[in-house]
């Protein structure tokens, strides 16, 4: 049986292109970048490519761009860069309830240590945060905005050029994870005001563990670790030569093919959404119904735990997630979910479905076949009271 | 490559086809038992004649081992004389079951404590 893969808001398949060049770099290319003889130049000149672009799709410079070992590192390097920066004048984090742990996890580091002082904003029954909550936000000690662009879970994009032009206007850092959206939506840092934006290969068919964070010319950052001084010392130690290189054709790539691609996906997603609307009763889509990324129909069915949907997913061989899949024995329904105002048991019951580059409409077809039983057998042995 | 979070093929099998599903229409007993942490819970109800239990249902709103803890219970306890089927034990649960994940093993004492709350509620309403 081959098996359907729905779940590429947790980790893509790196693209065969990019493999070929990251073991080619691996086997030929064992250079030191720093070295100024001829191996380490050659992958000087590939990290130097890498960056170009990554630079080139965003409309960033290259100089703008610093290499990290992912998204997690990129949002550390943003928050506690920034605050370390305005040491003694700023301390405060303006974010939302809806961020990825990458952010609000750090945040709450910065303030348990008293580096910081935090706001976290509330989202509405979509997920979406208002400007002017941000504007209401912000005072003197503001050192840094942070407002992810598309949410991983519930796929809600943030208006965040609004929230961008508002900080602007108030000298305020503002930082994006843009980690679900680069490789999905066009971004251009010449238009959309952000200063920090985070980005994660493996997100969009490069490998894990390399990401990059774009830092706009004259935004003030600080190291976060010493070391070497690589990456104009604001991310110290020696490059990761091939996987960067990978980062940057996945990016070129993903550039690329960008505009068809997520229009092919987005109408894979109303498919699912669609489908999964009309064939399972009491179905609540989370996240905005029209404001989500290309990829993501999420879900939550009443009646139903996230992890028995996702095992029993898994047995029929379709790959999916869970934002409330009890792993550990303690687990709540996620952070997302719960900020949506949600329902505790209702939030129990979610399922993200999140399609790709070789999801086809036969897959989706195979899911909307496969899911509806699943449902009525779980809401059956659960006693869920809904109607047929 | 040893996969240690897998569930067993027949904690599998529970979870595609839960057996005994459901509430018995004129129970002698009914019992529930839930697990504060997740959120689980589990209801049992059950017929007592002759001193045996007769028939087992369950519902469970939680996840597979939850789900499968329950329905496995509904078997092991059909037929047996009262007494004995209140001294089933999670370990019985992990037996029928070849296991769960080292996590998930509460979700055998979750099947447990509404079996057990279900035999006193048939006593205390067999002697009201």
């Amino acid at each position: 049986m081959r098996r359907v893969y729905l779940d590429h808001a947790a980790t893509t398949p790196v693209d065969p292109e990019v493999a070929e060049l990251m073991a080619q770099i691996l086997r030929e290319v064992p250079g030191n970048p720093s070295s100024i003889y001829a191996e380490g130049r050659r992958a000087r000149a590939l990290v130097d490519r890498a960056r170009e672009e990554v630079a080139t799709v965003i409309g960033a410079e290259p100089a703008e761009i610093v290499f990290t070992s992912g998204g997690t590192e990129a949002d550390n390097l943003a928050l506690r860069g920034v605050l370390k920066a305005r040491e003694g004048q700023a301390d405060g984090i303006v974010t939302t309830a809806i961020e990825h742990h990458a952010v609000l996890d750090t945040a709450s580091d910065l303030a348990a240590h008293g580096q910081a002082r935090i706001t976290v904003l509330p989202v509405d029954r979509d997920g979406r945060l208002s400007p002017d909550a941000v504007r209401a936000a912000i005072d003197d000690r503001t050192a840094i905005v942070s407002v992810m662009h598309g949410n991983n879970e519930i796929g809600t994009l943030q208006p965040i050029a609004a929230v961008g032009a508002l900080c602007r206007e108030a000298g305020v850092a503002f930082h994006s994870d843009a980690v679900q959206t680069v490789g999905a939506l066009e971004i251009d840092v010449r238009v959309l005001p952000v200063d920090l934006l985070s980005v994660n290969a493996h997100k969009f068919y490069g490998p894990k563990g390399v990401g990059a964070l774009y830092v706009r010319t004259g935004t003030r950052i600080a190291t976060v670790q010493t070391g070497g001084g690589q990456e104009k010392g604001r991310r110290t130690g020696t490059e990761n030569v091939a996987g960067v290189a990978g980062l940057g054709a996945a990016m070129r790539l993903a550039g690329a093919r960008r505009a068809a691609e997520s229009a092919r996906q987005a109408a894979l997603r109303d498919r699912l959404i669609a489908g999964i609307s009309s064939r399972i009763p009491e179905s609540t889509l989370t996240g905005h119904p029209t404001e989500r990324l290309p990829n993501n129909a999420s879900f939550c069915f009443r009646g139903t735990q996230g992890e028995a949907l996702v095992v029993s997913l898994d047995l029929e061989g379709f790959s999916v997630s869970s934002g409330s899949a009890c792993t550990s024995g303690n687990t709540d329904p996620s952070h997302v979910l719960l900020a949506l105002g949600l329902e505790r048991d209702l939030a129990q019951g979610s399922l993200r479905l999140t399609v790709g580059r070789e999801t086809t409409a036969a897959d989706i077809d195979r899911l909307l076949d496969a899911l509806p039983p699943i449902v009525a057998r779980l809401r059956a042995a659960s006693g869920a009271a809904v109607p047929a | 490559m040893n996969e240690p979070d897998r569930y067993s093929d027949r904690a599998l099998d529970h979870l595609a086809r839960p057996r005994n599903a459901g509430t018995l229409a004129g129970a002698s007993g009914s019992g529930a038992d839930a697990n504060p942490s997740c959120g689980d819970r589990t209801t049992i109800t059950l017929t007592i004649s002759d001193g045996r239990v007769q028939d087992v249902r369950f519902r469970t709103f939680g996840c597979t081992a939850a789900i499968a803890s329950a329905s496995v219970l509904t078997e092991l306890a059909a037929g047996l004389p009262v007494g004995d089927a209140a001294r089933l034990e999670p370990a019985d649960i992990l037996n029928a079951l070849g296991g769960l994940p080292a996590r998930k093993e509460a979700c055998a004492l979750m099947a447990i404590g509404a079996l057990r709350a279900a035999l006193v509620d048939a006593r205390v309403r067999a002697t009201a």
